[in-house]
């Protein structure tokens, strides 16, 4: 569901259309499951946080005075049930990436320089995704350190701006950008890895293996 | 540049390349950048798979989804709903 449709829907509840209710809490609940099963690591918590946060929602829907404003708004909420869901379970420590780590080597044939990262080259901008790169990239955004994986996730899953991931995650638009930066970086040579590896990133190549 | 090898511009750019795609960049500092990039096939390659990694994340679908929602969770986030339209109206 675009963003459009998202505000649409928080516009008619927000006027008292509980005709709206069942749609919006199907989206968000399946939005708020992925997000927090990627931040805690477990279904049950994922479950609980997800209706934890409807239920916070629900009860202070008249706090929310624009409606444009409802996917941040629902995602701080989220972050907050997911941060006390953490308190009681996993903790794990901050862990810092550097940019260094992710600068990729360079080889030497025939006089030119090569960087040595797989051939990106073949993979169209719009195309299915084959389940085994969608495993990779599962792997990749669930291994980052929680305080990069919250940023890739509301920048890049939920396409919030950099201003709205800032007042959902209590960072500055500085900070926000750096850790999206590392992040992007992180995830990208776990898929170049894969790639290197053999691997595909389209559903074409499997077809009829 | 005959042979591309890796300038402190190249890790410039590499450093500043999320900036770069989110257009983020003020105009000087963007034109700058195009303009090393114009000329250097390996900050082209990289840029091009680092804005592919951007494209397959935002395709992101999960891979998992929650149970159905039970009756009982609907019923108590449908009473939260109506309690808060109670309280409002009570307010005006």
């Amino acid at each position: 569901m675009e963003r459009e449709a998202e505000v649409d829907l928080a516009r008619r509840l927000m006027t008292g259309d509980a005709n709206a209710f069942d749609r919006f809490v199907e989206h968000f609940r399946a939005k708020i499951f992925h997000y927090s099963w990627l931040m805690c690591g477990q279904r049950e918590d994922a479950e609980d946080v997800a209706q934890d946060t409807l239920l916070k929602v629900f009860e202070s829907f008249d706090q929310l005075r624009e409606a444009e404003r409802v996917r941040p708004w629902v995602f701080r909420i989220a972050r907050n049930a997911c941060l006390m869901k953490r308190r009681k379970s996993v903790f794990a420590p901050a862990r810092e990436l550097s940019l260094d780590d992710f600068m990729p080597a360079m080889s030497h044939q025939g006089g030119y320089a090569k960087l040595q990262i797989a051939d990106w080259s073949g993979l169209p901008d719009r195309q299915v995704m084959q389940s085994e790169m969608k495993y990779v990239l599962d792997q990749a955004i669930g291994e980052l350190p929680e305080n990069y994986k919250s940023v890739l996730l509301m920048r890049d899953v939920e396409e919030l701006s950099t201003l709205e991931t800032a007042q959902v995650l209590d960072l500055t638009e500085d900070v926000v950008k750096t850790r999206l930066h590392r992040a992007r970086l992180a995830v990208r040579q776990k898929l170049d890895e894969y790639l290197r590896s053999g691997g595909h990133l389209l559903s074409s190549h499997t077809e009829g293996e | 540049m005959e042979s591309h090898e890796r300038t402190e511009k190249c890790k410039e750019v590499f450093s500043l390349l999320s900036e770069y795609l989110n257009l983020e960049l003020p105009p000087g500092a963007c034109h700058e950048m195009e303009a090393h990039i114009a000329g250097c096939p390996p900050c082209v390659e990289f840029a091009e798979s680092l804005r592919k990694t951007v494209e397959l994340c935002r395709r992101y679908q999960p891979a998992e989804l929650p149970v159905p929602l039970g009756n009982d969770a609907r019923e108590q986030l449908l009473e939260a709903y109506q309690k808060m339209l109670g309280g409002r109206k009570a307010l005006s």
